[in-house]
């Protein structure tokens, strides 16, 4: 009850606080000369977001890097280092880490793809209300979180050993066939296999995001252009491949890497899993460690900073892309 | 997506995305009807064994799989979430709540203001000042985490709701900025120019003008922000340490602790999932839009 009063209460301050801050600079710069106010008044609009973000975002990315180059961040002791760097270039349990965010990097884009194309294209030629249900069942799993996400599929997974009733489905699926595993498939460190079952969480929720996107797209290839194949006598899967996918291209690298960026920082599923034990860390999960369980904020940082170096082309091409989009408008 | 369009396309896109195509279809083979069929059962299948499995008894969901209630062993009950909004679940639903709403809410009105002078008024610096923007979007949240911890510190903001507040507020005001400026950007010019005929400032014209006509925006960025912030687990796991927890946080707590509690487990997660599923239902359209708009949040 007090939480909702409060939450109440910051709405009002919150939302009334903005309006007065923009009310008051604004009806300030109009008491300014006219030309001064023209001016003058752009700044005031933005400011109040530029400062947020500043604060936010901009500020501490440049404290990351500082911190990077610092050790003891925090305390009196805090002085230069580049023990961090060589912690980042040297540390076997980071290294392994890295191994596994390229692995999820790799499958999980190309997995989500893959299935939101494949129903999109087949959703497609269903009626109306078929098509309907169909996409919202691939969509749903969108709306939970990841930590909801994970527990499901801690269900799906749940193991117990041979001979015992399975209530996990994928176990029972195994006993089905009389080959229920000795060990958990999350404790399946052999090729990684366990990542594996994680990364098929992350394809499950994200899947439906690229079904939204590659569908609208597909339903703005134009249809001459798929019949005039057909009348060559393409098959459905020339067309598919020669004339839809080409069309598409541009929509399928901007789903890939939308996808890729979110991975590249995954989290909550390896966390809430398997705490990332039997080899499935994630470079996410080495931060939280090190910044909030052991303190080493300056480890912490030099994560970070290998993870901006990693976003980097993509901040580049999202930059580029709206250079190009505004040179059209 | 939206790094393509402007709002009008992602407008139709958002109106296709998820209704039938205009031509009436239905020219699929069974080998596709099948495909899909299989797809969206694997798919489906998950979230309705936790369902099913949240309304039987503890002892029955860990000694039989629940597809036996298909064939008879139905004992269904309300208990498993009576036992888990006692273990916390009740309180963690309220907090979520009062952080979610807030934090959709605050960043909303800044980032139109900025969106309204992005889009329609001229100065110096405003294309740069817009990319840094664009940049921001990508950048990994994990910047700022220990900064702001000490940045709180330093000031003395005590209450973990108002450090969630602030946080979720500037981690959400470049893709506010982003879609709203998209939008308003796309607005009749005539719209705007004839407002300025009839005398009214930039305040007035955003106020009695942009903002009415934004609707649609405003709606797609507040349920995306919404979803996200009741989602979130990562950001309230670092700022709420007085002791209150959100949704996630208590149900990942409980899978750490829990683990075998299949019964406390199931009913959680389906707590947790209820508000999301509700705005999914009532809101697709709007959800749709906010996604394909947001696709390159960071």
């Amino acid at each position: 009850m007090g939480n909702a009063v409060s939450a109440a209460i910051a709405i009002v301050l919150g939302v009334g606080g903005v309006l007065v801050l923009f009310w008051g600079l604004n009806a300030a710069v109009e008491r300014l000369p006219k030309q001064q106010e023209e001016m003058l008044k752009p700044y005031v609009f933005v400011g109040p977001s530029l400062a947020i973000v500043g604060l936010f975002l901009l500020y501490p990315s440049i404290l990351t890097v500082w911190f990077s180059f610092q050790t003891n961040v925090g305390t009196p002791a805090q002085e230069f280092t580049l023990d961090n760097y060589v912690y980042l270039f040297t540390d076997g349990a980071l290294h392994s880490a890295l191994i596994n965010n390229l692995l999820w990097i790799i499958v999980v884009p190309a997995g989500a793809v893959a299935i939101g194309l494949l129903v999109a294209v087949l959703a497609d030629r269903l009626k109306p209300t078929a098509e309907k249900i169909s996409k919202a069942l691939i969509f749903l799993p969108m709306a939970i979180s990841f930590v909801g996400a994970s527990t499901i599929w801690l269900f799906i997974y749940a193991w117990r050993p041979p001979g015992v009733e399975q209530f996990g489905l994928l176990m029972a699926i195994a006993e089905l066939f009389g080959r229920v595993p000795a060990e958990p498939i999350l404790q399946m460190t052999q090729f990684r296999l366990n990542n594996f079952a994680l990364m098929a969480v992350m394809i499950w929720l994200q899947a439906g995001f690229a079904m939204v996107l590659l569908s609208a797209a597909i339903k703005n290839v134009p249809e001459d252009t798929i019949e005039a194949a057909r009348i060559d006598g393409a098959s459905e899967i020339q067309i598919f491949w020669r004339v839809t996918v080409p069309q598409i291209k541009s929509t399928i690298v901007v789903v890939g890497t939308t996808i890729l960026i979110l991975v590249l920082k995954i989290f909550d599923v390896p966390r809430v899993m398997t705490s990332g034990d039997f080899d499935t860390n994630v470079i996410a999960n080495i931060y939280y460690d090190q910044a909030f369980t052991f303190g080493n904020r300056g480890r912490a940082s030099v994560v970070v900073v290998a993870l901006i170096f990693m976003t980097l082309p993509f901040m580049y091409l999202n930059i580029k892309r709206f250079r190009e989009q505004e040179a059209n408008r | 997506m939206s790094a393509q369009t402007t709002a009008p396309p992602e407008e139709e896109l958002e109106r296709e995305a998820l209704k039938p195509s205009k031509d009436e279809g239905d020219s699929a083979s069974w080998g596709a009807r099948l495909t899909l069929a299989l797809v969206c059962i694997i798919f489906t299948i998950p979230t309705l064994g936790l369902l099913i499995s949240s309304f039987r008894p503890r002892e029955d969901i860990i000694s039989s799989g629940w597809w036996t209630v298909f064939t008879g062993n139905v004992n269904f009950s309300l208990d498993n979430y009576t036992a888990v909004l006692d273990e916390g679940m009740g309180t963690a639903f309220a907090n979520s709540l009062a952080v979610a709403v807030p934090a959709t809410v605050i960043p909303i009105l800044a980032a139109a203001f900025a969106a309204y002078a992005f889009a329609w008024m001229d100065f110096r610096g405003r294309e740069f000042l817009f990319v840094i923007f664009v940049g921001l979007l990508v950048v990994p949240l994990q910047v700022a985490f220990v900064p702001l911890t000490q940045l709180f510190n330093a000031v003395g903001i005590q209450s973990d709701f108002l450090k969630l507040w602030l946080a979720h507020t500037g981690f959400g005001m470049p893709l506010a900025v982003y879609i709203l400026r998209n939008y308003i950007g796309s607005l009749p010019r005539e719209v705007i120019e004839s407002a300025k005929v009839d005398g009214a400032n930039h305040f007035a014209t955003f106020w009695r003008l942009i903002m009415p006509l934004s609707v649609p925006a405003l709606a797609a960025y507040a349920i995306f922000q919404f979803l996200w912030t009741w989602n979130d687990y990562l950001v309230a796991l670092i700022f709420m340490t007085g002791g209150e927890e959100v949704v996630t946080v208590t149900l990942a707590e409980l899978v750490g602790s829990r683990g075998q509690d299949w019964h406390l487990l199931t009913a959680g997660a389906f707590i947790s999932m209820t508000v999301p599923l509700i705005v999914f239902f009532a809101l697709q359209r709007f959800f749709v839009r906010g996604l394909t708009a947001g696709s390159v949040k960071g």
